[in-house]
């Protein structure tokens, strides 16, 4: 029997999500656990205690949910909560062990490992257990809606029997996962969408999810660990003066600015806010650390005095509990699968991972943060292997011409020394050529084997020549053309036959 | 109206309708009725001919022509009826050393049968131009049929000097002709008939397994020339006609061929690819994770749209019938599944599409690599079944010997599944940095089993 893993009900005042769902409780057993759900850990998300019994877990209370050898949740845990784990126990959750040295502190005196889920590298491999990026992604839908929510007009540009509407225009500070996914929102929303980034990088991304991006046309070096960097004055100055004129122009901002480990940079001033029309509306997806905007309250709505509401919310993701605890539990379950090699239930801890090695916080009671610093490229910086240059271009038409004035002469030569007989047949040649090009030109690439097969027989047509000489008086002709007959009889008989027994498997669907 | 004129004017239609086979079999609705029109032509024109040459024919001969032809059709329709689609390159080169053999044996009578005409000069080079591509044919389509049935090994034979040899070859070839035509001479058309015979031989015997695509269509190509050539020497437009439509569209699937290999046509025929840069390139380039059938079940079955790109693996591991049961599962849950079909994939144009119909598959979601290639991003798993060059990423890179080939681009999916019996190199000797990415996983052993087990976890 595997160990034994608990899901537990979250603590913090106004958290709706839960670490575990029906669908992933399966996916945990087949890892080999016995899964304990604490009694109405999923009510806020809309799991029951009986969808999770269902689903193979044992519903159990808060006190045995903790006393077990794996303990998953959501949020960093409370001190009482350190002290419920025993000994050698195994804690996965949001611990953000950047901003909170002191709880990774109080973590490290109990024999216990703690894996932080906001700490997974940011490399390929690891994206399926990136819990950042998927709770941006719901954020930044969320944002959008919050926004639509407080904004009194369409997003959709329509044209009624009441007049025209032109479509509500908006600005996405930032392009990463919540600044795409907001993009993405308010793009199918139908808005007119802008985005702005110091990644130019991400220009083709903010592209392909129909937005437009305003590039900061000031030189930024590359970002090596895919997060964005703290900027350069000159860009700074530069990105105020799109803001600012942004500003006035758009309908809804939603800022997604954040730099690990940093106050958020402020991008929208008073000033900016001042000049927007009423009515318009900010979500300030920073509000956490700080905000990016002036006079965003974390955690609140606020209105302005020109009737711009900021939207300071701190628990976007928390706001769509079920999509949330989904995505959230998917993750922990990619994460258990990484510690879970051999799907019996029993946790190893692979330090030579880096994607294990980056998420542990506390080993056996150890502290291992920060982990060895690893290079990543999420982004590769550009590769300076530069293309030969396509110096070549004219060059080869001209040979071309060449050869073929070449070809015209050689052609015009040779039929005009050739004797009349030849000459009709020289044309019937040229000309077949030039039909059997066009013809085949057009086939179909499904088409290529059958071609080949379809030519094969008719070219066994030589059978004319053999026929014709297969009566003649020299015995030896006549042999050698019977054997030419039945090599080209094969080849017509067959190649048609083959022909049609291939055609006729080819179906539609 | 005489019997000749009437023949002409039969051969004028069957002409006419060879033209519209081709262009019928350009589209699948048409295909059908594309070979009706060819057999309706060659049965034209059989006929025309028969009665023709009925005409003052000594008994022994309508028996030969009757023994002959009913024996050639039989066993024409015996193999048709018998061979696997996976050994349809096999049949197709050898179906064309027959044309290469009969033109030549033409050929030989063009001179046998004493009666040179108007321009004997002509007619004696006819005969030796007519005599030696036949014979290339024959010995290239013999030889490129033992590699594909793997009765000789499929390695390109490396004769020091080759390209001299051929080129030697050639000059043979322009000389005696020369001397043929001053003074007609059997033994004269003998050394032709021979130089053309080991010509052949080794010109396909120099190219590799990976090129026979282009070889298998070149000897279309061929043989199409040969039967005009004997158009020349017979003085039959009918033969004319037909050599030149098979051997254009020989020629072009060898175009195609080519431009998908990123290769000159001359670079393949002169063979010898990669076989430099092979070893040095074939390093480790990282780590490579595996699946198993289990977990790749399992992506597949949370998948949304899934792409399949079958190689010559999948033929040799006769593995399109389960792949096509894979479909047809995924399918009926909904998943959109498609093919993605490098030109040069298998060992003949259009061999995967063949082999696809042949298990079922609808060939509305075989899809060619222009078509498909803009839709990997867009894309939950590929599947990579028995195909290493025609997914390389180091196509990209300038320096690799497989630069500016055009590939299917695999990579850019979310997840990559490689079905390979090991990681040994492809055709082309490079190391494939596929199989290094974070997205593409392994998964070994015979891709027959390999999907059967993956059918059975679904």
């Amino acid at each position: 029997m595997g160990r034994t893993l608990g899901v537990v009900t979250e603590s913090a005042a106004g958290e709706t999500r839960v670490a575990a769902t029906p669908a992933t409780v399966r996916q945990l057993a087949a890892l080999g656990y016995e899964v304990l759900v604490e009694t109405g850990a999923g009510a806020a998300a809309s799991c029951t205690d009986e969808a999770y019994a269902q689903a193979g877990a044992r519903i159990a209370t808060r006190g045995e949910a903790w006393a077990t050898d794996v303990v998953i949740k959501v949020n960093p845990p409370a001190e009482p909560e350190i002290a419920a784990l025993h000994d050698g126990a195994t804690l996965i959750g949001m611990i953000g062990p950047a901003l909170r040295p002191e709880l990774v502190q109080t973590l490290s005196e109990r024999p216990i490992t703690v894996l932080a889920m906001d700490a997974v590298p940011r490399i390929s491999r690891a994206q399926s257990l990136d819990v950042l990026s998927s709770m941006a992604n719901i954020a930044g839908y969320r944002a959008v809606i919050e926004a639509a929510n407080r904004f009194g007009r369409f997003f959709t540009g329509q044209v009624t029997a009441a007049g025209k509407v032109p479509p509500a225009k908006v600005l996405v500070a930032g392009a990463g996962v919540a600044g795409l996914a907001a993009i993405a929102t308010a793009n199918s929303l139908g808005a007119v969408v802008r985005a702005t980034d110091p990644r130019s990088e991400v220009a083709e991304q903010v592209k392909s999810l129909g937005g437009d991006f305003l590039a900061v046309d000031v030189e930024q070096e590359a970002s090596t660990d895919g997060y964005a960097k703290a900027t350069s004055e000159a860009y700074d100055r530069r990105a105020a003066e799109i803001y600012a004129e942004q500003a006035r122009d758009v309908d809804i901002i939603i800022t997604t600015a954040l730099i690990p480990g940093r106050p958020a940079p402020r991008l929208v001033t008073k000033e900016h806010v001042a000049s927007m029309r009423p009515g318009s509306v900010i979500v300030d997806m920073a509000a956490v650390q700080g905000g990016n905007v002036e006079g965003t309250v974390a955690g609140e709505v606020v209105t302005t005095a020109n009737g711009v509401t900021i939207i300071g919310y701190t628990d976007l993701p928390g706001r769509l509990p079920a999509q949330a605890s989904q995505l959230y539990g998917t993750n922990v379950v990619n994460l258990l699968k990484l510690l879970t090699p051999g799907k019996d239930g029993e946790v190893v801890l692979d330090f030579e991972d880096v994607v294990l090695r980056g998420m542990t916080v506390v080993r056996g009671g150890e502290t291992t943060w920060p982990p060895p610093k690893i290079s990543v490229s999420a982004a590769p910086p550009q590769q300076v292997q530069k293309t030969p240059e396509p110096q070549k271009k004219e060059q080869p038409r001209r040979t071309r011409h060449v050869v073929v004035a070449a070809a015209a002469i050689a052609l015009f030569l040779l039929v005009g020394f050739s004797p009349n007989e030849l000459i009709g047949h020289l044309t019937v040649f040229a000309l077949s050529v030039v039909i059997g090009f066009y013809v085949i030109g057009n086939v179909h690439h499904a088409l290529h084997t059958p071609l080949m097969s379809v030519t094969n027989a008719i070219s066994g047509i030589v059978v004319v020549g053999a026929l014709l000489q297969i009566g003649h008086s020299n015995i030896v002709v006549t042999v050698l053309a019977a054997a030419a007959v039945l090599l080209a009889s094969i080849n017509i008989f067959g190649g048609f036959a083959v022909t049609r027994r291939m055609l006729s498997m080819f179906s539609r669907s | 109206m005489t019997v000749a004129t009437a023949a002409q004017a039969a051969y004028l239609v069957a002409a006419l309708l060879f033209v519209l086979s081709l262009a019928g079999l350009s589209k699948h609705e048409t295909s059908r009725n594309g070979v009706l029109f060819g057999i309706a032509g060659m049965a034209l024109a059989l006929v025309a001919t028969i009665v023709l040459a009925l005409q003052g024919m000594a008994v022994l001969g309508i028996i030969l022509l009757i023994v002959a032809m009913a024996a050639g059709g039989g066993i024409g329709l015996w193999r048709a009826r018998v061979v696997e689609m996976t050994g349809m390159p096999e049949l197709i080169a050898l179906l064309h050393s027959f044309v290469g053999l009969a033109a030549v044996l033409v050929g030989w009578n063009g001179y046998l049968n004493a009666d040179a005409g108007s321009l004997p000069g002509i007619h004696h080079a006819e005969v030796c131009i007519g005599v030696f591509i036949g014979a290339v044919t024959f010995t290239g389509s013999v030889v490129a049929f033992l590699k594909l049935s793997a009765r000789i090994k499929s390695a390109p034979m490396m004769l020091p000097g080759r390209h001299f040899l051929n080129l030697g070859a050639l000059i043979a070839f322009v000389v005696l002709t020369a001397f043929f035509v001053s003074t007609p001479n059997i033994s004269i058309l003998a050394a032709v008939t021979a130089v053309a015979l080991l010509l052949g031989w080794h010109l396909v015997a120099s190219i590799g397994g990976g090129d026979m695509p282009v070889v298998v269509s070149m000897l279309n190509s061929y043989s199409g020339w040969a039967a005009a050539a004997s158009g020349f020497l017979l003085n039959n437009d009918l033969l004319i006609v037909t050599g030149a439509l098979v051997g254009s569209s020989g020629a072009y699937l060898s175009y195609i061929m080519c431009k998908a290999m990123n290769r000159s046509f001359i670079s393949v025929i002169a063979g010898g690819f990669g076989v430099e840069a092979g070893t040095i390139a074939a390093i480790e380039q990282g780590e490579h994770r595996e699946i198993t059938p289990a977990d790749t079940a399992e992506l597949l079955r949370e998948a949304e749209s899934v792409i399949i790109t079958p190689g010559y693996g999948m033929a040799v591991a006769q593995a399109q019938y389960p792949v096509a049961e894979l479909t047809k599962k995924l399918r009926e849950r909904g998943v959109d599944v498609r093919f993605g079909i490098h030109p040069v994939a298998g060992r003949l144009p259009g061999h995967m599409n063949v082999l696809l119909a042949e298990a079922k598959v609808p060939y509305d979601i075989v899809l060619e690599m222009d078509e498909i290639n803009d839709d990997f991003p867009h894309t939950s798993v590929v599947l990579v079944i028995g195909a290493n060059d025609t997914v390389n990423p180091a196509a990209d890179d300038p320096g690799s010997p497989i630069a500016g080939m055009p590939v299917l681009h695999v990579w850019e999916a979310q997840n990559v599944v490689v079905f390979k019996r090991s990681m040994a190199v492809g055709y082309a000797g490079v190391q494939n940095p596929l199989f290094f990415k974070d997205n593409s996983k392994m998964l070994f052993g015979d891709a027959k089993e390999r999907v059967e087990d993956i059918v059975r976890a679904l």
